[in-house]
């Protein structure tokens, strides 16, 4: 009988376990996934948000402010690249600086440092900003993260502090029996006394098993370019137009990594695993957000990608529990501001919701830290030298493009997360995330992959189930 | 800090055959870095032939193409370090390289060649509409899967891009039992060398969609079918044209690029190919730092990219035995009507020899045309093409007394014939 | 019969016309006529594959026909490739296959692949 069964591995569910991990619990994670973060986590803006948009006095705001305020000491314990460079909120339109007030006025109300600044102000911080620009808010604590590491090094401290991770575990029904509920899975049945639904765009289809719900997840796509890191000085901060009830609208920001996001789109779908990108949508994509850079270089495009949000027909984030159960806790709709909200939510639903239900003693061996990582390149010659003589797999390259070396790779491959995809080394490592997108270094990962999990390449998997990147052995010498 | 007179990124066959123009021309102390446990770069999964014809008269495929200039780096006991991968070079010429055996090793250089090769266009760079699933692979990836590693990347696969490589695997996944459905060009004129067309394409009866592209990729985990819809003149998609493929895979043939980061990263100019901006002595912006082969523009022959290199080699020696010239004067070469880019992008008017090689692509196939040579707005030279197509290099030599005068600029451009 | 073809004896790609007489228009050089008379007649190609090969770093080993094969033969020779299996070390030019399928070519390596 576990303590504690989490449903989902994104980035909620991840700084709900890592929360958890500090107390004395038998607490497991199941994902459907073969990968911590594969989903919506995977596929967003990669902002750490200020809290300037969402509507004050909603959970949106609450964890959205927290969250915030919580994401540098987290980034420093997870060893997460994370930097504060701040947003704009950008007027392009003289009727546009009516809303920028109000967003002004909002930031104040949610307790989110900002200003308006002139469009001379702006044209000087921001070079390459619309020469038409007729003010920006300003906020200074807005930040761009590494979505991938904060979420899988969550997850791994987790680990690390005890938690048991189960990937490519998917619920098939949860029934109560007793004082207890048992989960049905593709891998056997799970007693747990209590249980917490982070399970993003299914949340709804998981907190139905139970009772029925009032609430619906509708996926909202969102599409986006990717430019390369050559592109160097295009924007200093996280760049907004205006908000609209479809959200935040088509954002041009720069990454922990130094690559530039264009996007997201905004489109309803029918299929939640829709991850699909369209060239019309695209093209729309580049139309409204050259009018906030004109001067964008999609020549140094190097990807386009397709994510969908968890949004909730409610507008604002379920974080409660069941009707019926309060062991059952509904942790769903998690939208943007999602990623920055998750290490707020997860002490939340740890303290409070599930501090309710359990009683919480703490570890004495717990750490809030993971395993630093090693990054040979960002390290002096004199320590690069003595590392690379102790692990001589640190001085050779992989990728060529991101400058990662084998050790780095190893390094990942040795962790309390499984590793078992080719894009499970990239979230992690950046290896194949440049222009060449894995031309030289795929190859290389596979056969290390392959040799990792003791299996033939033509058995290690590029993301998803199904997803095997060679197909067979050549029909040579007797094959 | 190690000292080398002329240091040499790459490998492959340019930067072998530099660093045979370069000690031929008398300088010894040469080191060749290169990424791979091997010398010869990607010839060495070129196994098709037709390599070598003006070179060695002879044809000869890629492995036996790399193992003579191997033998030329040999003979001649030129060092080179293997597995080894530059990280960076200064302004000054320090180049900072890693590998297992050495660790971090920065080598004070006082002449650079950049011989870096090219890497190929992808899914991400074009953005090819639909999901994105595992399948979708580039033709020089699915070439090293299949002529080294002994794997098939699928067995129904359609190919994108006219490209040679692409052309190439068609063929050769149909002699390894794979079903290739088609290839798409964007284009309406096919991207390969009509050789390849004829022994790669006809010889197995593999359909070409000429203005063509992919307009959707279906699959979540692996690709299960790709859609190809005809494009109008201006590329873009016409509704109602859509065919559908079932395939396993997607290969990737759309076009090589330089492989230049070290010197964007280093701010030197870039010229139209994408390289690095060169006069005719192979020189970039940066004094002492040279640039030849496919990082400098993309070749379709490698038997170019090593009389190239050779010659990039003998500058860069030229430079180290006798110093900078104490005057230059760059003239601009730019490409005029119909032209995609020319290497030299500039010329030192001062530092001509007897003859200039000007090498360049048009835009478009063009019948009937000629090219003329316009120095300072005055047309020097004119010559005839009954045919010219963009998937072929062409090369011209002008004689320095029709340049040694330039002062404003010299223009290369095609004109109908009237 | 009268052809029309696309030289492949060089990357150049000369469009030929062969007529009745077996008379060769556009081509550059005399490899170019000799090649129109023989696609008409008898066309033949170089094959090149690898083998499996065991005992170096790589899977496999490059090969090709010494010399050109009747087109017809091309999928009996893959045939014959496909069936050996060959140990390092081996160099450049050596006999893999001898007389491949009756052509009279044999089949050599086009790399040297060294044991480990």
């Amino acid at each position: 009988m576990k303590d504690v069964v989490i449903i989902g591995a994104g980035a909620v569910g991840s700084f709900i376990a890592r929360s958890l991990s500090k107390f004395k619990l038998d607490v497991m994670v199941l994902e459907k996934e073969n990968d911590v973060g594969n989903v919506t986590s995977m596929s967003n803006s990669a902002i750490a948000h200020s809290g300037y948009d969402p509507v004050p006095g909603t959970k949106k705001a609450y964890f959205n402010v927290r969250g915030n305020k919580m994401m540098s000491q987290v980034c420093e314990e997870l060893d997460v690249p994370f930097e504060m460079v701040g947003s704009m909120t950008v007027a392009t339109e003289e009727s546009q600086l009516k809303l920028l007030d109000e967003l002004n006025e909002r930031s104040a109300l949610n307790g989110v440092e900002a200003r308006i600044l002139s469009p001379e102000e702006v044209k000087k911080l921001e070079p390459n900003i619309n020469p038409e620009v007729k003010g920006a808010l300003l906020c200074p604590t807005a930040g761009v993260v590494n979505p991938f590491l904060l979420t899988c090094n969550a997850m791994e401290n987790a680990c690390d502090n005890g938690v048991e991770l189960s990937l490519t575990t998917e619920v098939k029904g949860i029934k109560r029996v007793g004082d207890h509920f048992v989960i049905d899975t593709n891998k056997g049945e799970i007693e747990s006394k209590v249980v917490i639904n982070a399970a993003g765009l299914y949340s709804d289809e998981i907190a139905k098993m139970i009772e029925p719900i009032e609430w619906k997840i509708n996926p909202r796509k969102g599409e986006y370019y990717v430019l390369d890191h050559y592109a160097k000085g295009l924007v200093n901060h996280v760049l907004f137009p205006l908000p609209s009830e479809k959200g935040k609208g088509i954002l041009v920001t720069m990454t922990t990594s130094g690559n530039y996001l264009v996007g997201p789109s905004s489109e309803w779908v029918d299929d939640k695993d829709d991850v699909s990108t369209d060239t019309l949508t695209l093209r729309n994509v580049k139309s409204q957000a050259t009018t906030l850079v004109p001067s964008i270089p999609f020549n140094q495009q190097i990807r386009v990608f397709s994510g969908c949000r968890a949004t909730p027909s409610t507008h604002d984030f379920i974080i409660e529990p069941s009707k019926k159960y309060d062991t059952f806790i509904n942790v769903a709709g998690i939208e943007s501001p999602g990623l920055v909200s998750s290490p707020a939510i997860g002490e939340y639903v740890a303290n409070e919701l599930v501090g309710k239900v359990l009683k919480l003693v703490e570890k004495e061996d717990y750490s809030p830290r993971v395993r630093k990582h090693i990054r040979p390149l960002e390290l002096s010659v004199e320590d690069r030298n003595a590392l690379i003589k102790e692990h001589p797999s640190f001085g050779r390259m992989v990728c060529q493009c991101e400058k990662v070396s084998l050790g780095e790779i190893e390094d990942i491959l040795s962790r309390s997360v499984p590793i078992n995809t080719v894009v499970a080394v990239k979230k992690r490592t950046r290896a194949g995330f440049g222009k060449c997108q894995g031309g030289f270094c795929q190859p290389v990962v596979i056969n290390l992959l392959a040799e990792h999990q003791k299996v033939d390449p033509t058995k290690v998997l590029y993301s998803k189930d199904g997803s095997e990147i060679v197909k067979c052995k050549v029909n040579k010498g007797g094959n | 800090m190690k000292n080398v007179d002329l240091v040499i990124i790459g490998g492959g066959s340019a930067g072998l055959a530099a660093s045979v123009g370069a000690f031929d021309s008398g300088i010894k102390d040469i080191l060749i870095i290169e990424r791979n446990p091997f010398l010869g770069g990607i010839l060495n999964q070129c196994i098709h032939n037709g390599f070598g014809l003006s070179e060695f008269k002879e044809e000869l495929t890629g492995p036996e193409f790399a193992s003579r200039f191997e033998k030329q780096v040999e003979d001649r006991k030129i060092p080179y370090v293997l597995n080894t991968t530059v990280t960076s070079i200064t302004k000054d010429k320090v180049v900072t390289y890693t590998n297992e055996k050495e660790g971090v090793v920065e080598v004070q250089a006082k002449a650079i060649i950049m011989a870096a090769g090219c890497y190929e266009r992808n899914a991400g760079a074009i953005g090819i509409p639909g999901d994105r699933p595992a399948g979708v692979i580039t033709a020089g990836q699915a070439q090293l899967f299949l002529n080294e590693y002994g794997y098939m990347v699928g067995k129904k696969v359609f190919i994108l891009g006219s490209g040679d490589i692409g052309l190439i695997m068609a063929r050769r996944l149909t002699l390894e039992g794979a079903k290739v459905l088609g290839v798409a060009e964007l284009c309406a004129w096919s991207n390969g060398l009509n050789r390849n067309m004829v022994q790669c394409l006809y010889d197995y009866d593999i359909p070409l969609y000429l203005s063509h592209t992919v307009t959707r990729v279906i699959g979540k985990g692996r690709v299960e079918a790709i859609e190809i819809s005809q494009v109008d003149e201006r590329m873009n998609p016409i509704h109602g044209t859509e065919k559908r493929f079932d395939v396993d895979t997607l290969v990737l043939s759309i076009g090589l690029v330089p492989n230049n980061n070290l010197l964007t990263d280093l701010g030197v100019e870039v010229g139209r190919s994408r390289g690095a901006a060169v006069n005719q002595n192979y020189e970039t912006s940066i004094e002492g730092i040279f640039s030849c082969g496919n990082v400098l523009h993309v070749h379709d022959l490698v038997d170019y990219v090593v009389d190239e290199a050779r010659e990039a080699g003998r500058s860069a020696a030229r430079y180290l035995l006798e110093g900078k010239k104490e005057t230059s004067k760059n003239i601009p070469v730019n490409p005029g009507e119909g032209i995609g880019y020319v290497v030299p992008s500039k010329l030192d008017v001062l530092s001509l020899k007897e003859k200039t090689a000007f090498k360049f692509r048009v835009r478009k196939p063009s019948k009937n045309v000629f090219i003329d040579y316009i120095v300072d707005g005055v047309t020097v030279k004119s010559t005839f093409k009954p045919v010219i197509i963009p998937s072929e290099m062409e090369v011209f030599n002008l004689p320095k007394n029709l340049l040694e005068n330039a002062q404003q600029s010299i223009v290369i451009s095609m004109r109908a014939k009237e | 019969m009268e052809h029309d073809l696309i030289c492949i004896v060089c990357p150049r790609g000369c469009h030929l016309h062969v007529d009745e007489n077996l008379k060769v228009t556009g081509n550059f050089c005399p490899r170019g006529e000799a090649y129109g008379k023989q696609e008409v007649t008898n066309p033949t190609r170089v094959v090149t594959s690898t083998v499996k090969i065991n005992g170096s770093d790589l899977a496999m080993c490059p090969v090709k026909t010494f010399s050109p094969i009747p087109k017809g033969k091309i999928f009996d020779v893959m045939a014959s490739i496909n069936k050996v299996e060959i140990d390092a070390p081996v160099h450049i030019g050596d006999v893999i296959i001898h007389d491949v399928c009756g052509t009279g070519v044999d089949i050599v390596a086009t790399r040297d692949m060294e044991r480990i």
